[in-house]
C-alpha cells in the first residue's frame, strides 16, 4: 500500500510527463483495440452483406463467380436457367421462400436487377435487416423500377423519372449503343441506404427484363418494324423464360445440406448451390490480407508507445537519485526500489490501457454513423474483442517488464550511491 | 542493549573495490545516549563510515556493531530492516521526498516498517508526527507540501522523521551546514531536546567546529581514521 502511494505520488508529482506518457500509450492502445475492431466489424459487415439465405442457386460453373455476380454484382454469368427449374425448386415442400435473379443488363454503369415482390419482403443483410423504401414504393407493373440508394443519389434520379435500361452490362461512357429507347421504365421508389451492393443496383420486375427483349430475336435487337411497342405489354401478357440466378430460404437449417446436394445432382438442367457464408469467407480470406498488415502496423505504434514510457521513466532517474537515497536511509531495501519503479511503470501502462478503451469507446460512439454511412462499414460499439483483451493483457506485461529496466538501473544507483549522493 | 554502546567498531578497514584503503580504524566507540560531534576535512572518510555504520556499504574487514548487533552477520534485507528501525538519518540538503506533504514525510518510516511503527507507544502515526513536530517547532507545517518549506524548516522536517518512533541511534550528516549561524543553535537545541526526550544517542558530523562545544564529546576523524597517515 505504501509502495502505491509512493507510486501514485510520484507519478502526480511528474504530471505533465505522466500525462504525456499516459496519452501516448493510450493513443497506440486505443489504435491497437479500434484496428481490431475494425477488423472485426470489416469482416463482420462482410460476411453479413447477405443474411438469412441458406443457398445460392445458379447455372453450374465457379462458386465463387455465383456469390460474386449475385451478391456483389461483379462479373457475370455464363449461364442461365430456365423459369421451369425456378419454379421446381421455389415449390419444393422443404423451401420456405426464393428471391429470384435476373442480370445482365445494367444503366449508366449501374446494374439492372430483374426481381420479384419476395425481394422487397425476404432479403436481408447485417442479421435482420430488410430492404426499406426511403421515398415511394415498390415496382409493381412491368416498366417500374425502384432505385438503390447510390443510384438515386450518383444519378439525382427521383420517384416519377424515366429510366432508359441499356442491353448488356456497360461502363457509364459506353451506354446508347443498345439501349432498350423504346421501352423507358418509371421511378417508383427508392430504396434505403444499406451499405451493401444493394445500393448500387436498379430493380425492376421480371417481366420487365422479359418485356424489353420481347422482340429480340438471338441476341439481336429487332427489325426496323417488328417493335412490340410498350403499350401492348403488359405483366400477364410477358412469360418469363430464365432467371439467372436465385437465393433460397430452407424452412430448417437441418434441410440446408441435404438440398445443397439434390440441387447440385438436379438432372434436368446443370446447377450449382453454394452456401453464401463459407464463400464469403473463402473470399474474405484472399482479400483479407491487409488486414494482418494493419494489425502489425499497430503492434509497432504500441511498441514505440511503451519505449516512450521507458524513456520518461528512465530520464527521470537520474533526478530521483536523492529521493532513492532517502527511501534506502529510511529502510527500504533494493527490493522495495525495483518495486517502486516497476509499480511505475505498470501504473503507467494500466492508465494507458484504460484511456485506449475509453477512446475506442468513444470514438466509435460518436464516429459509428459516419463510418457506416460513407464506407459501409458497421463497427459495432463494444470493448475489446477477445483478442483485444489479449492485446491489452500483452501490453500490461510489456509495462511491467519494461518498468525493470528503469528498476534495475536505480538499483545499480542505490548501491553505488548509498546513502551519499554526488550531485 | 541498553548497555551495549550505540557505536563500537574494532580494526575496520575499508576499500572501495580495489581502490586505496578509505577507512582504517582500529577502534571507535559511542556510549548510549551520547551526543558526539565527528569532525573531520572532506576526504577523511566521512562519508564511507557513515555507510558503513547505516548498513549500506559492506565488505569491509573487522568488526562494525551498531546497537549491540554486529552488522557483517545480518544479511542485506535485515540490514534494511534494522536501519529503518533503529536509525534515523539526515542528510545534509534535500532530505525530503518532494512528492509527499510534510506529515508524510515525517510518518514515512513508520509506514515502511512495522517495527518502527509498533515503537509508537500507543499513539497513532499523526499523533506521533505531531508531537516530534510541535516539538522541533514546526507544528503548524504539517499539512504543507515540502516545497513551500524554506532550508530550515526542511532540516527540522528531517530531524523529526529521523526521530518518529524513537529510534536508538540518530545519524546526522552535516545537517547545518546550509543553515546560518543562528538557525544552526536553534536546529541544534531542538535536536538535542528531542534526543534527549526518545533517549537517543546522537552522531553528528560536520567540518563546523564551532558547534562542538555543544556537544558530551568530540571527535576528530582524522585521528581515529589511520587510512590517510
Amino acid at each position: 500500500m505504501l509502495l502505491l502511494s509512493l507510486a501514485y505520488h510520484s507519478l502526480k508529482n511528474r504530471v505533465l510527463t505522466t500525462a504525456l506518457t499516459v496519452f501516448s500509450i493510450g493513443l497506440s492502445i486505443a489504435l491497437l483495440i479500434g484496428v481490431e475492431n475494425v477488423r472485426v466489424g470489416a469482416r463482420e459487415s462482410f460476411a453479413n452483406t447477405i443474411s438469412q439465405t441458406d443457398l445460392i442457386v445458379g447455372a453450374r460453373g465457379g462458386s465463387l463467380q455465383l456469390l460474386l455476380y449475385t451478391v456483389f454484382r461483379i462479373g457475370s454469368a455464363t449461364n442461365n436457367i430456365s423459369y421451369e427449374t425456378y419454379d421446381h425448386w421455389k415449390n419444393h415442400p422443404a423451401v420456405a421462400w426464393t428471391i429470384p435473379y435476373s442480370l445482365g443488363d445494367s444503366h449508366r454503369g449501374f446494374r439492372v436487377v430483374g426481381t420479384d415482390e419476395n425481394f422487397y419482403k425476404h432479403y436481408r443483410y447485417r442479421r435482420d435487416r430488410s430492404i426499406e423504401f426511403a421515398s415511394g414504393r415498390a415496382p409493381a407493373d412491368v416498366f417500374e423500377t425502384a432505385l438503390g440508394s447510390d443510384v438515386a443519389r450518383d444519378l439525382g434520379y427521383k420517384t416519377g423519372d424515366k429510366v432508359v435500361i441499356t442491353h448488356g452490362v456497360a461502363s457509364a461512357a459506353g451506354r446508347g449503343i443498345l439501349d432498350h429507347k423504346d421501352k423507358p421504365f418509371t421511378v417508383t421508389g427508392v430504396l434505403a441506404k444499406t451499405a451493401t451492393p444493394v445500393d448500387r443496383s436498379l430493380y425492376i420486375p421480371l417481366e420487365g427484363i422479359s418485356a424489353v427483349h420481347i422482340d429480340w430475336a438471338d441476341g439481336a435487337p429487332p427489325m426496323p418494324g417488328e417493335e412490340v411497342p410498350a403499350e401492348k405489354i403488359t405483366k400477364q401478357s410477358v412469360k418469363i423464360d430464365q432467371i439467372t440466378s436465385f437465393l433460397l430460404r430452407s424452412k430448417s437449417r437441418i434441410d440446408t445440406l441435404r438440398l445443397q446436394r439434390e440441387i447440385s445432382t438436379y438432372t434436368e438442367e446443370p446447377l450449382q448451390a453454394i452456401i453464401p457464408g463459407l464463400t464469403l469467407q473463402e473470399l474474405w480470406r484472399t482479400i483479407g490480407y491487409a488486414e494482418d498488415a494493419l494489425t502489425v502496423v499497430t503492434f509497432f505504434v504500441t511498441i514505440v508507445g511503451l519505449l516512450g514510457m521507458l524513456v520518461s521513466l528512465y530520464t527521470s532517474l537520474n533526478e530521483r537519485r536523492r529521493e532513492m537515497a532517502i527511501l534506502r536511509a529510511i529502510g527500504a531495501g533494493p527490493a522495495k526500489i525495483i518495486s517502486l519503479l516497476v509499480l511505475e511503470s505498470f501504473l503507467l501502462s494500466a492508465a494507458g490501457c484504460i484511456l485506449g478503451v475509453g477512446l475506442v469507446y468513444g470514438l466509435s460512439i460518436t464516429f459509428q454513423p459516419i463510418v457506416e454511412q460513407h464506407f459501409g462499414l458497421y463497427v459495432p460499439i463494444q470493448g475489446p474483442t477477445p483478442t483485444g483483451w489479449i492485446y491489452l493483457g500483452a501490453v500490461m506485461v510489456a509495462g511491467l517488464i519494461i518498468g525493470f529496466i528503469p528498476a534495475w538501473k536505480a538499483y545499480r544507483n542505490t548501491l553505488s550511491d548509498g546513502l551519499s549522493v554526488r550531485l | 542493549m541498553s548497555d551495549a554502546p550505540a557505536i563500537r567498531l574494532t580494526d575496520v578497514q575499508f576499500a572501495y573495490g580495489k581502490g586505496p584503503r578509505v577507512l582504517n580504524i582500529p577502534t571507535l566507540e559511542v556510549v548510549a545516549k551520547e551526543k558526539v560531534f565527528l569532525f573531520g576535512p572532506s576526504g577523511s572518510g566521512k562519508t564511507t563510515l557513515l555507510g558503513v555504520l547505516a548498513g549500506v556499504l559492506g565488505g569491509y574487514t573487522g568488526t562494525v556493531e551498531v546497537l549491540g548487533r554486529d552488522v557483517a552477520k545480518m544479511s542485506g534485507s535485515q540490514r534494511d530492516a534494522f536501519r529503518g528501525s533503529h536509525l534515523g538519518y539526515i542528510f545534509q540538503l534535500f532530505n525530503l521526498i518532494p512528492y509527499l506533504s510534510v506529515l508524510e514525510n515525517i510518518t514515512l518510516p513508520c509506514r515502511l516498517s512495522a517495527e518502527r511503527r509498533a515503537r509508537l507507544n500507543g499513539m497513532s502515526l499523526e499523533q506521533a508526527a505531531e508531537q516530534t513536530a510541535k516539538r522541533l517547532g514546526i507544528g503548524e507545517l504539517l499539512h504543507k507540501p515540502v516545497t513551500n518549506l524554506s532550508v530550515g524548516q526542511q532540516q527540522r522536517v528531517a530531524a523529526a522523521r529521523s526521530l518518529i518512533g524513537t529510534p536508538e541511534l540518530i545519524i546526522a550528516d552535516e545537517p547545518t551546514s546550509s543553515l546560518d549561524y543562528d538557525h544552526r543553535e536553534k536546529f541544534l537545541e531542538l535536536l538535542f531536546e528531542s534526543c534527549q526526550a526518545a533517549g537517543s544517542t546522537l552522531l553528528f558530523v560536520s567540518h563546523d567546529r564551532s558547534l562542538m562545544h555543544l556537544f558530551d564529546r568530540q571527535l576528530s576523524l582524522p585521528d581515529i581514521n589511520k587510512a590517510g597517515s
